[in-house]
């Protein structure tokens, strides 16, 4: 960091209710970890948005290239034996 | 009783609204974006706070004023804030450091005052314990900050608190309301909140780095409306709307 | 290996209406034509900031207080939302605010203009709000995925800005006669440069015609501009009020309101440097900026000594 940085980028995660997956939710910069979660918390739940955060370095962040999206994703689109409607059961068995 | 009531409840909402004043200064003036913005926050729960405090104060007085006709209608000599609260708020250092000490009181004391035999009181504090949680974290953690970070921001932080601990001692001060009330069950006796101050103040300052300043003088004056020269330009700025326009509503 | 035209394939996402995102293939125009845009977007948002805050220390009621308060950090919200979605085009926020601080970057010119009464506070949030909201609405479907993003979450908190505004020009037009004064005189001040807010005429703006291909806009200046006048007319109405414009008639042919132009003149020349603010937000800026320089210091020392430790533990 230079002298008059603006500190790291920080990534934000939300948890709206608990039990609730965390759903990213923006960007906010920081120079140490309390304040980028007092910073997340100032930002972010203004308006009551969650109740719980996590928040960590973009630089941290590992992401798949729009050119990957061929070879990653794909080969699972034919894997149709990965769907439970593939199957067929016979009625009259109940619930499954 | 129930002049005591009001008096309390109108210095406690005198305070609030005086330290979110000066706080609200810094907003769009802040080190940098995310700080500015979470020090709005933090003056938003406190003027929240002077309303509620205020509005309360006005229904006890019983003489048909509002809350805004307390805050922008009484000159300095009606104002019972604390002096900190109106001390300019200098540079960041001197602001998150006079933030901290009162944090670290009004902490303390708004969780007693949540036990009040008041309830009204008590529902403002509860609410307001839940807030000042948050600001001596970010108070704090800023004082932490300074202490360690540079040599400029301690010797900085250092200034402010040379500056500003002199009124330090009013936070403890009770008068004849204080004693009325403490007997109902309403009031917080303040003695009893001095040690457990000192000594979380003592573990910040430790953290900071931090020396206390040697002189045992204490500023006083403001339960008696007696204030520094600043709290009548703050009302003069605050004020000037309604008093120019004293029969408009707003 | 086959090989696949970039260009081709970004025309043709834009074409089906899908997103760009941060780390997709882009001409460096459009590249280009976001940074500046978001930026000088976001300058707007912080800038803005100072007109309305001139009022934080004299709002006349608590509750104006707050709500002025929680309005003017929302507005630093924003300007945070978007200096982030302008970082993920490889920009960096020093570079920007940079720019904004040497008087490089430009933002919207209406926070050149002076808040001299609070019925401007009222006005601003109406006028200059409801110019923005517009714009922004708008923009929410911008082909720029974190622009776009920005966008939805800005509409969302926006909502109440205008009409804060609006409840303070009612207060005051069904007020005191003083009040009502104070409101006639800030729309007469507020009202063409709010009009100016939607850009130059489409026959002269250099920007919009690539804007508006790569579905960054979706309106143009004068489509927007016409829609705002025909929104706000009805509301100057029903205040009693009237608007700075005697040409301000419906014309049922073109189901739309005639109005005359703001003065382009003026217009450029406060984009010049020559409003009354313009030096003043600027010298705000640096000033806050220059009084925080120790405390971005400190902080940056003290997040390395953190970093340092944990390591060590």
């Amino acid at each position: 960091m230079n002298k008059d940085s603006q500190g790291e980028l920080w990534e934000v995660f939300v948890q709206k209710k608990a039990g609730q997956p965390f759903v990213h939710c923006g960007n906010l910069h920081a120079y140490d970890k309390e304040m980028a979660l007092q910073n997340a918390r100032d930002l972010y739940t203004r308006r009551g948005e969650g109740m719980s955060l996590w928040i960590v370095l973009s630089s941290s962040i590992v992401a798949s290239s729009p050119e990957d999206a061929g070879s990653f994703f794909e080969p699972s689109n034919d894997k149709i034996y990965r769907h439970p409607t593939f199957y067929q059961i016979p009625d009259g068995i109940g619930h499954m | 009783m129930k002049d005591s009531l009001y008096n309390y409840t109108l210095r406690l909402g005198d305070t609030s609204l005086i330290l979110a004043q000066r706080l609200s200064e810094w907003t769009g003036h802040g080190p940098f974006l995310e700080e500015d913005l979470a020090l709005t926050n933090i003056a938003l729960d406190i003027f929240g706070r002077a309303k509620g405090l205020l509005e309360y104060a006005a229904k006890k007085e019983g003489k048909g004023r509002t809350e805004d006709d307390l805050a922008f209608f009484r000159s300095d000599r009606e104002f019972f804030n604390l002096l900190i609260t109106e001390q300019p708020n200098g540079d960041y250092a001197k602001t998150m450091i006079r933030q901290s000490i009162i944090d670290c009181f009004d902490l303390l004391f708004y969780t007693e005052l949540a036990k009040s035999k008041d309830l009204t009181l008590a529902g403002i504090a509860s609410k307001s314990v839940k807030e000042i949680t948050y600001h001596k974290r970010h108070s704090f953690s800023w004082v932490v900050r300074f202490g360690n970070g540079t040599e400029e921001s301690f010797s900085r932080l250092q200034k402010g608190l040379n500056e500003i601990w002199a009124y330090s001692g009013e936070l403890f001060e009770m008068n004849e309301d204080d004693h009325n009330l403490i007997k109902e069950g309403i009031a917080v006796d303040l003695d009893s909140l001095k040690q457990k101050w000192e000594l979380e103040i003592k573990e910040l300052f430790e953290k900071a780095n931090l020396v206390i300043p040697e002189t045992l003088f204490m500023q006083q004056g403001s339960r008696k409306a007696l204030h520094s020269e600043y709290l009548g330009y703050i009302l003069a700025e605050m004020q000037s709307i309604p008093r120019m326009h004293p029969n408009a509503k707003w | 290996m086959e090989t696949i035209n970039l260009e081709d394939l970004f025309e043709a996402k834009l074409a089906k209406n899908e997103m760009i995102e941060p780390k997709d293939w882009m001409p460096e125009n459009y590249r280009k034509h976001l940074i500046r845009q978001i930026s000088q977007h976001a300058h707007s948002e912080i800038v803005g900031m100072l007109p309305e805050g001139n009022w934080i220390t004299r709002a006349p009621s608590l509750r104006a207080k707050l709500i002025l308060l929680a309005k003017v950090q929302d507005e630093g919200g924003h300007g945070l939302y978007l200096y982030t979605a302008a970082e993920s085009l490889g920009i960096t926020r020093e570079e920007m605010l940079d720019a904004l601080l040497t008087g490089k970057a430009k933002y919207s010119s209406i926070f050149n203009y002076p808040t001299l009464s609070w019925a401007d506070v009222g006005a601003i949030g109406w006028l200059v709000d409801g110019a923005a909201i517009m714009n922004q609405v708008m923009l929410q479907r911008s082909s720029y995925g974190p622009y776009s993003r920005a966008m939805v979450r800005i509409c969302k908190e926006e909502s109440f800005h205008q009409r804060q505004g609006y409840e303070i020009m009612t207060q005051l037009s069904f007020g005191t006669s003083e009040q009502k004064e104070m409101a006639q005189d800030a729309l007469n001040r507020w009202w063409y440069p709010t009009l100016m807010m939607f850009g130059p005429p489409d026959v002269e703006s250099p920007n919009s015609e690539n804007a508006i291909k790569w579905r960054i806009k979706r309106e143009t200046n004068d489509q927007l501009r016409q829609r705002f006048i025909n929104q706000t007319a009805i509301q100057v109405e029903y205040l009693g009020l009237v608007a700075p414009d005697k040409n301000l008639k419906w014309n049922e042919k073109k189901q739309g309101y005639d109005y005359s132009d703001p003065d382009w003149n003026e217009f450029k020349s406060v984009i010049k440097g020559n409003g009354i603010c313009n030096k003043d937000r600027l010298l705000s800026r640096n000033n806050s900026h220059k009084n925080g320089e120790w405390v971005r210091e400190a902080a940056i020392a003290f997040g390395k000594k953190q970093e340092q430790e944990s390591k060590a533990a």
